[in-house]
């Protein structure tokens, strides 16, 4: 590649810029001063060619976009299955080619898919690479060659992942937790190449997920524009750059029990197996901890739930400020609350084995931790809540996301309550009820969250608005549907239908279960159709969508201030941005226009009666 | 290293406070490459923790007898059975490479071309022998002794299971350490770092700090032996 570089279509370090200080303030007296470039201005490699420029592709907003799309593609696959599951619970026998081991196999990859190849990849890989530069001020992020392989080390853990649909025995049925000694042991679906492929696809996803965390931290840590300070970043940010810190820390877990569950199938070592009779045999395997595996689990399982939710709070944060035009409530307190719950993360994870075994005293300790949780999540939604009161509340699309997102998250949140409580959770363990939770509070919720981003910054990827029109339609139907989903299930979890059963038979309580049932399955299925408005929204709108010109939504965050829309590569043209304030100046009073963005220096809204940021 | 823009800022509790507060950089003065290093090896840290507290778990929960390290580890030497001999010599030949990766490092920062790219030679070829022992050492362990990632004669099934794994793991280390040393000591003995020429594959220009750096990871994989020598062959 260094071979075909060529210099002159490098941007050259700007030396000047040091000196001439960006605008009029020049000495520290003046009310515009920012503090010269401590560093010069980044060296990017142009590409130049289809394949430098669309394929392995140094650009972050490329980037960004392959990590999207293929996120998407994997999310639509595990959208797939669980019409497949819907089907069989709600019409047992009539799909005639699901048996229970698909059943079990179909479980196991849309839970898989879904938690880690969609919502993490699209939250971090696709969202992180396009709004970390631009939102901080940078040019790219800080390695866009470890960026790009980062990118398609996520392409072949796909692939690898893809491949075990393919192989004899199908992929793992183990369930999304591959709890040993069962999953690889005979009799569970897919112990054979199914497993295998699983673990290697995860640790191929983590190694590339490194290698693209690297990036997003040390361009927020040290790649900033002059004048972002820490506190003065977009919540968009803070929320991806947290979750990216519980992945640098919480992945390795996973890496660990993938690797040293791999060698307990592919080598016989005991790691996880304890002693074993299977058919009256006893297996070669002996002394190992099944308990072990669970504890690795979900030391990488609960971390990994926020790192979902927390990019999902900070993007809806921005969303909401910026279309009820008001400063979010307690920028600081929302801040804190995100390292804050990053922090508690760790602490919590063996609320998911109170029926694993456990000493008493422990789920005592895990329970506290859990529900102390509880409090910085709720000074979050008091503070969504109360950026909306007295906000000029826009009512479209992306708003009406928003405000999905908050009861949806609600609503999901109390139900963690129940299950956070060992006594009440023992029962409820392992029912629906659980499954009514985690879709509500880290299924849908971020999910609405990614629709509102979409709508909010698909005028920014592509110049283009969509359509309001079908994107209300696509809202109320994946509102209400998902709603008719997940409400049910809660009821269906209190009567005692347990999870991840193929068919309940004849079952005592499976008579008032049955209609419910079918409802959901009839509700689930047109959820996953309206999904495809989105889909046509966007091709459609690609076309013959209205331009949206700069800034259509009047924001004040930097990634709708570069000189070009949609950005280039390199993203600001020859000058780098100058940070002068916070990204929540909406309806300063004194200010001519509603919205001061984070680039006017105070010489310019001497009037205007701003907060002090 | 000494930047004079540096020296003006404050230090101690209000230097934390200014340098949390500023614009740009959190870390001021430190190189993107390096601040990348030690996040990445703050990652590697929970991945070696995660492997020795496994460890850990399993061998206070195994039933079966954990072999007695003294007598597995033992070589003969002139016919008397010398616990830890080849650890010992392993340790010491690691540390030393640790000893002249960071003479490495001062030339790297004098500029002085040849001398750093001499000791990033030696420190490599440190790092060789250690494999090169530890592939004697594995070697000894299977064909000799009958240690097997699933069995072994002497109790635990575990204790070969753990000991081939986080050995392998961090032999790996050494081993990706040993082949970046052997291409840094070739880039800068052909002077990349003062002609600022472009990478292979990144086309990027690169400085001495990149000898930091590399200084960095090494200090590390040194570090997390003397963690496993620890809980491996001393417990």
């Amino acid at each position: 590649m260094s071979k075909d570089y060529n210099d002159n279509k490098t941007i050259q370090a700007q030396s000047s810029e040091t000196i001439s200080g960006g605008g009029s303030g020049a000495t520290p007296d003046d009310i515009d001063y920012v503090k010269p470039a401590e560093v010069s201005d980044q060296d990017l490699y142009h590409g130049h060619s289809f394949i430098t420029k669309w394929v392995f592709c140094q650009d972050a907003k490329v980037i960004g976009i392959q990590y999207f799309l293929l996120a998407t593609f994997t999310g639509i696959i595990g959208l797939i299955l669980s019409w497949l599951m819907r089907l069989q619970l709600g019409f047992p026998g009539l799909a005639s080619f699901m048996t229970a081991e698909h059943y079990y196999q179909f479980v196991t990859m849309h839970g898989m898919i879904m938690v880690v190849y969609f919502l993490t990849a699209l939250f971090l890989g696709g969202f992180g690479n396009y709004l970390i530069p631009l939102m901080t001020g940078a040019r790219d992020m800080v390695f866009p060659y470890v960026n790009m392989v980062s990118f398609w080390m996520f392409f072949v853990a796909v692939g690898v992942l893809m491949a075990s649909f393919f192989v004899p025995g199908g992929p793992t049925g183990s369930g999304w937790t591959l709890y040993p000694p069962q999953a690889i042991l005979e009799g569970t679906p897919g112990s054979g190449f199914g497993i295998i492929l699983m673990l290697v696809s995860l640790v191929l996803f983590v190694i590339g997920f490194t290698m693209g965390g690297l990036n997003y931290l040390i361009t927020v840590l040290q790649g900033r524009a002059r004048g972002m300070t820490l506190m003065r970043m977009p919540l968009t940010v803070w929320g991806i750059f947290t979750a990216t810190v519980l992945a640098m820390l919480a992945f390795p877990a996973l890496f660990v029990s993938a690797i040293m569950m791999t060698l307990d199938k592919i080598i016989g070592t005991s790691f996880f197996m304890p002693t074993i009779l299977q058919a009256g045999e006893m297996l070669e395997y002996g002394g190992g901890s099944p308990i072990l595996f669970q504890h690795l689990f979900w030391f990488f399982g609960h971390p990994e739930v926020y790192i979902v939710a927390l990019p999902a709070f900070g993007i809806v944060s921005d969303l909401i400020s910026v279309h009820s035009r008001k400063n979010i409530f307690g920028y600081r307190m929302m801040v804190w609350a995100i390292v804050a719950i990053g922090a508690l993360s760790f602490f919590v994870w063996a609320h998911h084995m109170y029926v694993s075994g456990m000493s008493p005293w422990f789920g005592f300790f895990f329970a506290t931790t859990t529900l102390i949780i509880a409090v910085p999540t709720a000074l979050k939604v008091y503070n969504w809540i109360l950026t909306l009161w007295r906000g000029n509340i826009r009512l479209n699309t992306v708003m009406l996301w928003c405000l999905g997102f908050i009861v949806t998250f609600v609503n999901g949140g109390i139900t963690g309550i129940f299950l956070g409580n060992v006594s009440v959770d023992v029962p409820l363990s392992d029912t629906y009820f659980v499954v009514a939770h985690f879709h509500m509070v880290m299924g849908i919720a971020p999910l609405m969250v990614i629709m509102g981003a979409v709508y909010h910054w698909f005028p920014l990827v592509t110049g283009r608005l969509l359509s309001e029109k079908l994107g209300k339609w696509h809202f109320w139907f994946t509102f209400l549907g998902a709603y008719s989903i997940y409400f049910p299930m809660h009821y269906l979890g209190f009567v005692g239908v347990p999870r991840r059963y193929f068919e309940m038979y004849d079952s005592p309580y499976m008579t008032s279960a049955t209609g419910l049932n079918e409802f959901i399955s009839t509700a689930a299925f047109i959820v996953g159709a309206s999904q495809f408005i989105l889909i046509y929204n966007i091709i459609k709108s690609l076309k013959t969508g209205k331009p949206a010109g700069k800034n259509p939504w009047k924001a004040n965050s930097l990634e709708w201030h570069t000189p070009n829309v949609p950005p280039e590569h390199g993203n600001w043209g020859d000058k780098l941005p100058v940070v002068y304030r916070w990204a929540y100046d909406y309806n300063v009073p004194g200010a001519k226009e509603d919205f001061i963005p984070q680039t006017t220096p105070p010489s310019e809204v001497k009037e205007a009666q701003v907060e002090k940021t | 290293m000494s930047d004079p823009t540096l020296d003006k800022l404050p230090g101690g509790y209000k230097g934390l406070a200014s340098d949390f507060g500023s614009d740009q950089t959190l870390f001021k003065g430190v190189n993107w490459g390096k601040a990348m290093m030690w996040v990445f090896l703050l990652s590697d840290t929970f991945i070696f923790s995660c492997f020795l507290i496994s460890y850990m778990k399993v061998r206070a929960s195994v039933v079966e007898p954990w072999p007695y390290p003294s007598e597995v580890f033992a070589l003969n030497f002139l016919g008397v059975p010398v616990p830890l001999l080849l650890i010992a010599i392993m340790t010491f030949v690691l540390i030393t490479s640790s000893g002249t990766m960071a003479l490495a490092v001062k030339y790297g920062y004098e500029r002085n071309r040849k001398l750093c790219a001499l000791f990033v030679f030696l420190t490599a070829l440190g790092g060789l022998t250690f494999v090169g022992m530890q592939a004697f050492e594995w070697t000894k362990l299977i064909f000799h002794e009958g240690v097997r990632p699933w069995g072994n004669p002497y109790g635990a099934a575990q204790f070969g299971s753990f000991f081939f794994m986080i050995t392998g793991f961090h032999g790996t280390h050494v081993s990706i350490g040993v082949i970046f040393l052997f291409i840094f000591a070739r880039k800068t003995f052909r002077g990349d770092f003062d002609n600022a020429r472009r990478g292979f594959f990144t086309s990027m220009k690169s400085d001495y700090v990149a000898i930091e750096i590399l200084g960095l990871y090494w200090h590390f994989v040194d570090l997390v032996w003397v963690f496993i020598f620890a809980f491996f062959y001393l417990w």
